[in-house]
């Protein structure tokens, strides 16, 4: 029944990808309208013939669970599950675009092919010609939590098996356009490092991909333990949001004062924000918080993000400077509550603690 | 025949993204699939579609289109002696 | 012992009927659902058959009748009808404490919508009805859904093409084994978009005449639409309630071929992998499967992988098999529910479905699909198999109980 993450790899807007925890020197973006990931070199990864066809955000995919499986010495995981908002959006618009653009006549397959949302999860299996299960989750700010879920049901199921989990969201213009049109974003060009605490509306976009090695039994290494991961939907008010970490706890043997640390999903949209201000203020008042999202940007799997600061917190036993949102003890941290929700809609709280 | 053979290298480099070649790296009389350059069934089709929007040239079966994208020679040979005009 | 998972309920929306009674109906009939497209403007609407539903969103609305208002995709519309059925026929009770949840396939989303969008704001990008955009994610179809009938404590959705909704009745049956959820309406949905009907000929296995699943002749697939969903509950659930059971969900199994992005392992590895799973899930034994939903699209590469795999697992002894896409049309994230739904109809019935337009049989293979409709029958366990692309292979046993 326990979930330990055994390793983890991520590429996002910060110097991350092949680091075993934030870099202490943080990206700062002046008057930027989104944040991109810093890619990795592909090259070392995939193979030409095979990244030809890739768009970005697969070849980052790909790139990413190698770099996770590669770092622990996993050749061939018991199951390998993905989670995505938008899926592969460069490639959805391109084949679109073509249908209007040629009047359907003679379309390049290839964007067609790569623009489903199981492309990542199946060009990871191919790579390592994993025949093991395979799953891709679509759903909002659940889709990551969806994966882990489905990961966890698996330890649960043989907790000998190890199981490869990750998530991944692009920005392309198109989308930035988009969901700049749907008010989600600042109307104006921001400093990321201002974005918590900025009280206009609306948020920064970002992207990134993290992966996760996961396994049911403690091994030397662990990063941290997963003890509880639980998702709602809708929540009516603070008090049903209070309702659920109460819960979470109480289902744990735990009490507030048992959280050392808590990273929440801070994205500088006021509306959004207010329950963690709430928190900060009354519930959670005695833990340090910390915030992620002006290193990320707002996506919909921008939990695995967190969950990937929050596992090397844990295992480094350093909360940055850069993250820090109270002054309140982190040392030491021996568990971290990650709460995160997507336009008030899709809410997870995450149980970590120290292996 | 060779200018053609030239200029199919370039598309087909282009059309099929491969980055990492140059028109002397292709053998025109090399096998394109399984062997030679390892190209697969999305690469057919691919081709399959630059021959008609650049060509104008359709092939009509699956079969036809194993016989005429075997080799960038094969290719030309197709277009020449079916070229329109 | 791991829980058991039942199946009380189901709904399905398809070309061959709106609701169970139309569709049972076509298939004694043997009355196909494919057609000719009418409510797309493509290039292809007299050119390529389609298995298209005859209703246009607005009356799909009134049928769907939405407790909350919104812009609803064709694939949520659909979605919305099916669920309710099958939450309809469960006499599930919302307001009851038993923890559920409602898991959906779908590889289209909001396309529909969103493609219309597309088309205004390519030429200008401050142009097009951006709510018609707003509903484009997977996602936003699962929770129209659950918001309209009541669902919250558990939510997703899956996409891995066209087994999308086998694996989410998988995830359905895991998680109330595993005492997650005691109840779980799983399914899936999608809708007939210019997006897919031209992805898929530009992969050129549409076929220009009505698809012919294991057919020596084959030549591609017909597309489909539409939504099933299965309502599955738990043993305890079953029993508290008194509830009559219409099948089980006995096994399933989750692989992946990881041979190609698009087409199947020659030898048909992955799906002969998930078949073999499934069956080991259910304790079974190969002999003991009395009818195959065969994935069937009609494509040469799919009948091949699939018949070869089926003959390795079988051997000379494959069960009475048929592709009811040949009434349906390949329904892409829809399908594996679609198909469990006429699977347990024909557990309850005793019926083996015939394999539509089949004349010649498939030289490399040793066996033929069922060319006509067989009514009692001792159908026991019914093998239902959705390979999709990206390697996703799925095979779920549903079984009598």
């Amino acid at each position: 029944m326990a979930t330990y993450i055994k390793g983890a790899a991520l590429i996002s807007p910060q110097k991350t990808f092949g680091e075993r925890a934030l870099p202490d020197e943080i990206m700062a973006y002046e008057q930027v309208n989104f944040l991109q990931c810093k890619e990795p070199s592909y090259r070392e990864f995939i193979d030409p013939m095979v990244a030809r066809r890739m768009s970005r955000i697969v070849k980052m995919g790909v790139c990413c669970a190698l770099k996770c499986l590669q770092d622990n010495g996993m050749t061939s995981p018991d199951a390998i599950i993905t989670g995505t908002g938008l899926g592969c959006l460069e490639d959805t618009g391109k084949f679109l675009g073509s249908i209007y653009t040629s009047e359907e006549k003679l379309l390049n397959p290839t964007p067609f092919i790569q623009s489903t949302h199981n492309t990542v999860a199946g060009a990871i299996a191919l790579a390592i010609k994993c025949h093991s299960y395979n799953a891709t989750y679509t759903h909002r700010g659940f889709s990551f939590e969806s994966a882990l879920e489905d990961a966890i049901l698996h330890l649960d199921e043989n907790p000998k098996s190890n199981i490869l989990a990750g998530a991944f969201d692009e920005l392309t213009p198109d989308s930035y356009t988009i969901t700049k049109r749907l008010g989600l974003w600042k109307n104006h060009p921001v400093n990321n490092l201002q974005l918590v605490g900025d009280n206009t509306r609306g948020s920064l976009p970002g992207e990134g991909v993290a992966f996760f090695l996961l396994g049911g039994e403690k091994g030397k290494d662990d990063m941290a333990l997963l003890r509880s991961l639980r998702t709602f939907y809708n929540p009516g008010n603070y008090a049903d949001v209070e309702r659920e970490i109460d819960q979470l706890l109480h289902d744990q043997g735990l009490a507030t004062k048992d959280i050392d640390l808590v990273v929440a999903g801070f994205n500088g949209n006021p509306a959004g924000d207010r329950i963690y201000y709430h928190l900060m203020k009354n519930k959670l008042k005695d833990s340090a918080f910390a915030c992620y999202k002006h290193l990320c940007g707002e996506y919909d799997t921008s939990s695995s993000f967190a969950l990937w600061l929050a596992a090397t917190v844990l295992k480094k036993q350093v909360v940055p400077a850069g993250i820090r949102l109270n002054d309140q003890t982190s040392l030491p941290v021996n568990r971290v509550l990650l709460y995160n929700h997507l336009r008030g809609r899709n809410h997870a709280l995450y149980l970590l603690e120290q292996c | 025949m060779d200018q053609l053979i030239g200029k199919l290298k370039t598309e087909i480099i282009e059309v099929l993204n491969l980055t990492e070649l140059t028109p002397d790296d292709i053998d025109e009389n090399a096998p394109l699939f399984v062997e030679g350059l390892g190209l697969d069934s999305i690469d057919a089709l691919e081709l399959i579609v630059l021959l008609e929007k650049k060509y104008g040239l359709k092939l009509a079966t699956a079969d036809e289109g194993k016989k005429v994208l075997r080799s960038v020679r094969s290719m030309a040979e197709f277009i020449t002696e079916n070229k329109k005009g | 012992m791991p829980r058991k998972v039942f199946v009380t309920g189901y709904g399905i929306i398809s070309a061959i009927g709106f609701n169970v009674g139309e569709v049972v109906d076509s298939l004694k009939k043997l009355k196909t659902g494919v057609s000719s497209l009418t409510l797309i403007d493509s290039v292809y609407r007299d050119e390529i058959p389609v298995a298209e539903i005859k209703a246009t969103n607005r009356e799909l609305y009134v049928m769907a009748r939405p407790e909350q208002r919104g812009c609803y995709s064709r694939t949520a519309l659909f979605g919305l009808i099916a669920a309710r059925q099958a939450v309809d026929h469960a006499q599930l009770d919302m307001k009851s404490p038993w923890r559920t949840g409602l898991i959906s396939g779908t590889t289209t989303g909001g396309m529909d919508n969103s493609e219309k969008f597309y088309k205004s704001y390519l030429h200008d990008n401050t142009k097009g009805r951006i709510r018609e955009v707003a509903g484009h994610d997977c996602g936003d179809g699962t929770e129209k859904i659950a918001d309209c009938l009541g669902i919250r404590d558990f939510l997703s959705t899956i996409n891995t093409a066209c087994s999308s909704s086998a694996n989410s009745i998988m995830l359905g049956a895991r998680l109330i084994t595993q005492g997650k959820l005691d109840r779980a309406v799983a399914g899936g949905t999608d809708a007939l978009t210019l997006f897919t009907l031209n992805g898929f000929n530009s992969l050129m296995i549409l076929d220009r005449q009505q698809c012919r699943p294991f057919d020596e002749n084959r030549n591609g697939l017909n597309l489909g639409e539409g939504s099933g969903f299965l309502v599955l509950e738990s043993e305890e659930v079953v029993t508290r309630e008194g509830k009559a059971v219409l099948g089980e969900i006995k096994g399933y199994g989750n692989t992946c071929d990881a041979y190609h992005q698009t087409a199947s392992s020659p030898e048909g590895h992955g799906a002969y992998l998930a078949m073999k799973k499934a069956l080991e899930v259910a304790q079974l034994d190969p002999e003991n499967i009395d009818y195959i939903n065969t994935h069937g699209t009609g494509t040469k590469n799919n009948d091949l992988s699939e018949g070869i795999a089926l003959e390795k697992l079988f051997r000379e002894k494959v069960p009475p098999c048929s592709s009811t896409k040949s009434f349906t049309g390949h329904t892409l994230g829809a399908a594996g529910a679609i198909e469990a739904v006429l699977s347990v109809i024909a557990l309850q019935n005793g019926w083996i479905y015939p394999n539509l337009n089949f004349s010649r049989q498939m030289h490399e293979l040793g066996f033929r699909p069922a060319e006509e409709f067989r009514t009692g029958v001792s159908v026991r366990n019914v093998m239902s198999n959705s390979f999709g692309f990206g390697g996703n292979n799925s095979s779920l046993i549903l079984s009598k109980y």
